[in-house]
């Protein structure tokens, strides 16, 4: 219990997806401009990402492991997250209509969306075990939830600000994206594995 | 003579991916501490480019409409799985350097885009330009990203060091936030020299 609790820290806060190990870069930048639609895709990828944690492990430990075909793992995942994201897309437009038109729009960018495919190779190179590849997966998409929420918070202010005309656009997102992660750098340390 | 230019050049500067449609920003971001991984990362990418335009192009009339997306992300992992197998094989070092980074390149969007834009509607000839153009450019932006990190960072190019001892490195372009505020203040600096130049 201990170890997970521990695990969803490190998830969220020490090894932020997007702060400190860059996963999920493009919908970062891409979605981050109004503070709706950024919960609206970190519903999504939240959801997305728990789902790809659980199928992606079992997919590893009973398929591929058994029968030495690691190496496909890369070809295999990407289709399973594909074919995950179609799926869900499918059940929650006829079981949940008020979810689907939440969630809709965002479901075919996940497919790209590296933050994903990312945490089904984490949790194999990490050796986990099922519960915590689950929660694992849960914690890093609620970290990127918030490093998005936050951007998104920011950049609406920055709407009314001036901003000198080289800077704007993408080249202060970025930069203040390397501030923001300065801050998240405090809680390097406090905690690992 | 002038099409083969045009495809070549498109991505290296018109429309260069890290530069000006800020695509594949994960692999940029995160390998550029050192020139060597950024190089290697590039390659590794060109190659993936090169191989599934080639090969996406010579199918295209053979892949049905509907399912061309998934097509192409099995094609591209497969180049991808090839990559990986080659570096893990002759290159150890840079394949434990830039990890999980590798498996990656499959999401990259810079791919799935030029397979999309270009090479499902295009013959094999103009597909390969135009992969090794976008590929040329991607690997460019990553060796300037890197080289900036890497001399701030560490006062090194490619471990050889150019900035004498009197120079205190400065670390923080290592981390993670330098390779936000560098790859910021880069792209700044390439919005005042299109400007001056008038490309847009």
């Amino acid at each position: 219990m201990e170890r997970l609790i521990a695990l969803i820290f490190l998830a969220i806060f020490v090894d932020n997806f997007v702060f400190m190990r860059f996963f999920g870069i493009c919908p970062f930048i891409g979605v981050s401009r109004k503070i709706e639609t950024a919960i609206g895709m970190g519903m999504a990828v939240i959801f997305v990402m728990t789902m790809a944690s659980l199928v992606t492990w079992f997919i590893y430990h009973l398929i591929l492991e058994p029968f030495a075909l690691q190496y496909l793992q890369t070809i295999v995942f990407i289709l399973v997250i594909a074919s995950l994201v179609q799926l869900v897309e499918i059940v929650l437009r006829k079981v949940s209509p008020a979810l689907y038109q939440g969630l809709g729009i965002f479901l075919p960018l996940i497919t790209t969306n590296c933050a994903i495919l990312a945490v089904a190779l984490l949790n194999i190179l990490e050796e986990f075990t099922l519960i915590e590849s689950i929660v694992f997966g849960f914690a890093a998409a609620v970290g990127f939830t918030l490093a998005l929420v936050i951007m998104a918070g920011l950049r609406e202010r920055m709407e009314f600000t001036s901003i000198p005309k080289a800077f704007q656009g993408s080249a202060i997102t970025l930069i203040t994206a390397g501030i923001l992660s300065i801050a998240f750098m405090g809680f390097r340390g406090m905690m690992s594995l | 003579m002038s099409l083969i230019k045009q495809d070549l050049t498109r991505g290296i500067i018109h429309e260069n991916p890290t530069f000006r449609l800020l695509l594949g920003m994960c692999p940029t971001l995160a390998v550029t501490t050192l020139v060597i991984n950024g190089l290697g990362m590039g390659l590794a990418t060109t190659f993936v480019l090169i191989c599934s335009n080639l090969v996406i192009s010579a199918v295209r009339q053979l892949i049905p409409d509907r399912i061309r997306i998934p097509c192409f992300i099995m094609i591209i992992a497969t180049f991808v799985t090839i990559a990986e197998m080659l570096l893990r094989a002759y290159q150890p070092d840079l394949y434990a350097a830039l990890g999980v980074f590798i498996p990656l390149i499959v999401v990259n969007c810079i791919i799935l885009g030029r397979a999309e834009a270009f090479a499902s509607k295009n013959p094999l000839g103009r597909s390969l330009i135009d992969g090794l153009g976008y590929g040329v450019g991607f690997t460019l932006a990553l060796l300037i990203l890197s080289a900036v990190r890497e001399l701030l960072g560490k006062g090194t190019l490619l471990g050889i060091n150019i900035m004498g001892s009197a120079f205190e490195p400065m670390s923080i372009f290592g981390l993670p936030p330098g390779a936000f505020i560098a790859l910021g203040l880069l792209l700044a600096l390439m919005n005042v020299v299109s400007r001056k130049l008038g490309i847009d």
